[in-house]
């Protein structure tokens, strides 16, 4: 078995063999150890994409918007580099949109990393696929095979809110139980406790 | 009194690196003060009378146990040799989590000898290998078998019975993760599963050496004795491949030195030093001269700097006995400014580390602060403006931006890779071929290519716009913020001039592990000796922390 060292440093001697900068490369060193530790594809996807490279015109955007289209598809890792650069801006989006990206697995772990960086979880849409990025801990998804295409159309991106995932009375519920853990507190007890025997005018 | 912190733009300058010597913070003497409370055992001792074979060695404390499994092979004499190209080796050693089975040991078996076409598995930790010095080994083996010691004189001159060319670690060909094991509090402290490698290394080269004896003549053969054993340590061969980890690590490199730094600082700021601190200073100090004068080299560089620093020793020794006052306020602030104005760095970084030895309760928690989780530190804020970097380069950088990258002889070097060995190496760039496969290790020309970059763009755009257009300088950028953060992780000097030593990077790293007689064989490769006058593993209990300076070799 490869460790995650050795995969980081060869992924980055290879996309630095490909034509990627030595800064460039570094990123995605560490997006692909991200892939391989969270048992997703990563080094069989970037190897397809460099071979796919040459012959496709995988399209490079340097500024994101919140609707992108171009008749290439885009190159997953100029999109994810310039994803993390402009993270600030782009998290203002509510929803964001790319008519095509090639070898969207790679893409993902740019977006993962995003997601930690921002704090925000990501869901990401596209051939009827859902993945949810969680602050870098994990990615899941709605489908079961791992079997992530070349190329997807139509991606849909949006943060999601840091917000509870259950509601207000099953949070009572719980914490109602949880209350059977406390002690009632005696008067003599209570006169002892932090700042008692001042105002709180003092 | 404030003492402030040393400035960067002198301290990391490689001349001043490439001086500093072993302290109480190096990771071999950390590694001892760690481990000397767990329970040494040697598991499984299967040599034939030649001394080839297996054997096992382990450190156990509470559930956790690491084993050292060791592999000794027979070599031809042609075979053996210290490069890196190597082959073959006369023992290879892994690091093993647990309580190695017989399964693991036969897996290993065939992993091991191999180095690096081997592959270990999540479950190893560590890898070496190392060589006899043949001459000393068969002379202690010969000397033994007639029921005599060996000759002090030549081991003394040597200092060990095999020296290592090579400790891998940190998922190296399969090795464990490093995060996998991060958690766990007794390696709380860079390389110290590598520390402890070669610490039972230099235990199973006694017991091989003894063993071997005893076959030769079982009726007369004595075995060495531990005074002697004591002070041999195990040597090391070590050549470029160490250089560019200091520039690859730069959070790492501050941490050490930073650790390095705060212990000078709180010690200059001591007002009164008691008196048996200072005598402790002054025995270590006066017992230290031994390593000085029993520190044998052919490389007229060190030879230089080793005369250099036993004038100035004893210079310093000479207004230490005379014209000085412990009792006096902040007296190692008087005798680190003293020798800034009278000693050579090789003297001022040699009393700096000796300065540390009676003070347990500045240097121990510095120990700990000496790792680094680089990845927190990776991305890049590109939302700061370019103005902020051009700051930060100005402030971080003075030195180096006075260099002129223009000059060939300032970018004479480059570092590659090699492509037989995977190795780092130096060549020079108008005569030798592969420059365009640089590794991004010429840090200063590409911060003053950054700079001039940036003072061509508008201050007020911000660091993502930049990017979006110079990607070639997106490794530097990192960088640049690393630094504005960390102020000792950078080298403040030119690592591709033509005058570039690069034993002064080996020497930095190697000062941190702790390694005694900086033997320069050439200005790429130098031998070195570790843990020599360290206490032997069954003495782990009770031992005198400052046996590196009471050692008789």
């Amino acid at each position: 078995m490869k460790s995650l060292s050795e995969i980081e440093t060869t992924a980055k001697r290879a996309s630095k063999a490909a034509g990627f900068s030595w800064g460039e490369s570094e990123e995605i060193g560490k997006c692909i150890r991200q892939l391989e530790m969270f048992g997703l594809p990563g080094i069989t996807h970037l190897n397809s994409y460099f071979r796919d490279k040459e012959k496709n015109n995988y399209e490079s955007l340097s500024l994101i918007n919140q609707s992108n289209s171009s008749s290439n598809p885009y190159c997953p890792i100029i999109l994810g580099i310039g994803f993390l650069d402009q993270l600030k801006i782009v998290e203002n989006y509510e929803k964001i949109y790319f008519s095509s990206i090639a070898y969207p697995i790679i893409f993902l772990s740019f977006l993962s990393r995003s997601s930690e960086i921002i704090g925000k979880k990501i869901n990401v849409k596209f051939d009827e696929k859902e993945i949810f990025l969680n602050l870098n801990v994990n990615i899941y998804s709605n489908f079961l095979n791992l079997e992530f295409p070349k190329n997807s159309k139509d991606i849909e991106i949006n943060f999601i809110e840091n917000k509870d995932n259950f509601n207000e009375d099953e949070w009572k519920s719980l914490y109602k139980l949880s209350e059977n853990t406390f002690v009632e507190e005696t008067d003599s007890l209570k006169k002892d406790a932090a700042g008692a025997g001042l105002t709180d005018n003092d | 009194m404030k003492v402030q912190l040393r400035d960067p733009n002198k301290i990391m300058r490689l001349s001043r690196l490439g001086s500093f010597h072993q302290s109480k913070l190096s990771f071999l003497r950390s590694f001892l003060n760690e481990f000397k409370d767990w329970e040494y055992r040697r598991d499984l001792f299967n040599l034939d009378r030649f001394g080839y074979g297996e054997a096992v060695y382990s450190l156990r404390k509470d559930k956790r146990t690491y084993s050292l499994v060791c592999f000794a092979n027979k070599i031809k004499d042609d075979e053996r040799s210290d490069r890196v190209i190597a082959t073959k080796w006369d023992a290879a050693f892994t690091l093993h989590d647990g309580v190695p089975t017989q399964k693991d040991i036969d897996r290993l078996k065939n992993e091991v000898p191999r180095q690096e076409v081997g592959r270990l598995s999540f479950k190893e930790l560590t890898l070496s290998r190392a060589n006899k010095s043949v001459r000393v080994f068969n002379h202690v083996v010969e000397r033994l078998s007639e029921g005599k010691q060996p000759d002090l004189e030549l081991l003394s001159n040597v200092g060990y019975l095999y020296r290592t060319t090579a400790v891998y670690g940190s998922g190296k060909f399969g090795l464990a993760d490093r995060f996998r094991i991060k958690n766990r509090e007794e390696i709380n402290g860079p390389f110290r599963l590598e520390m402890m490698l070669v610490y039972l290394v230099r235990q199973f080269t006694f017991d091989q050496v003894n063993h071997v004896a005893h076959y030769k003549n079982p009726s007369k053969a004595v075995v060495l004795d531990r005074k002697i054993c004591k002070n041999l340590g195990i040597g090391n061969s070590t050549g470029l491949g160490m250089a560019p980890f200091i520039v690859n690590h730069p959070t790492l490199l501050n941490n050490w030195v930073m650790s390095r730094e705060i212990a000078l600082k709180k010690i200059r700021e001591i007002k009164k030093v008691k008196k048996k601190e200072s005598d402790l200073f002054i025995d270590c100090l006066k017992k230290s001269l031994k390593n000085i004068t029993s520190w044998n080299t052919d490389s007229e560089y060190q030879q230089i700097k080793i005369k250099n620093l036993l004038k100035d020793i004893k210079k310093f020794i000479h207004f230490i006995d005379n014209n000085f006052n412990f009792e006096d306020e902040y007296p190692f602030n008087q005798i680190y400014l003293w020798l800034e104005e009278k000693a050579c760095e090789e003297c001022i970084e040699y009393v700096v580390s000796i300065m540390m030895e009676p003070y347990n309760e500045i240097t121990n928690p510095l120990v700990s602060q000496m790792s680094s989780d680089e990845d927190k530190y990776f991305t890049i804020p590109t939302s700061r403006t370019v103005k902020d970097l051009i700051n930060i380069i100005e402030k971080k950088y003075s030195n180096i931006l006075k260099i002129n990258f223009e000059k060939k002889q300032n970018t004479q070097n480059f570092w590659f890779i090699s492509k037989n060995k995977e190795e780092p190496r130096l060549a020079d760039r108008f005569e030798e071929g592969g420059s365009e496969l640089e590794q991004p290790l010429a840090i200063a020309r590409d911060v003053k290519k950054l700079y001039k970059k940036l003072l061509d763009t508008k201050n007020n755009s911000i660091v993502a716009e930049f990017l979006s257009k110079n990607s070639e300088l997106r490794h530097i950028v990192r960088r640049v913020f690393i630094v504005e953060k960390f102020p000792y992780s950078e080298i403040q000097d030119n690592t591709i001039g033509k005058n570039i030593v690069p034993i002064d990077m080996l020497r930095l790293k190697l000062s941190f592990f702790g390694a005694l007689k900086f033997d320069p064989r050439s200005d790429k490769w130098l031998r070195i000796c570790m843990f020599q006058g360290a206490p032997l593993p069954d003495e782990l209990k009770s031992y005198d922390e400052q046996w590196v300076y009471r050692t008789s070799n």
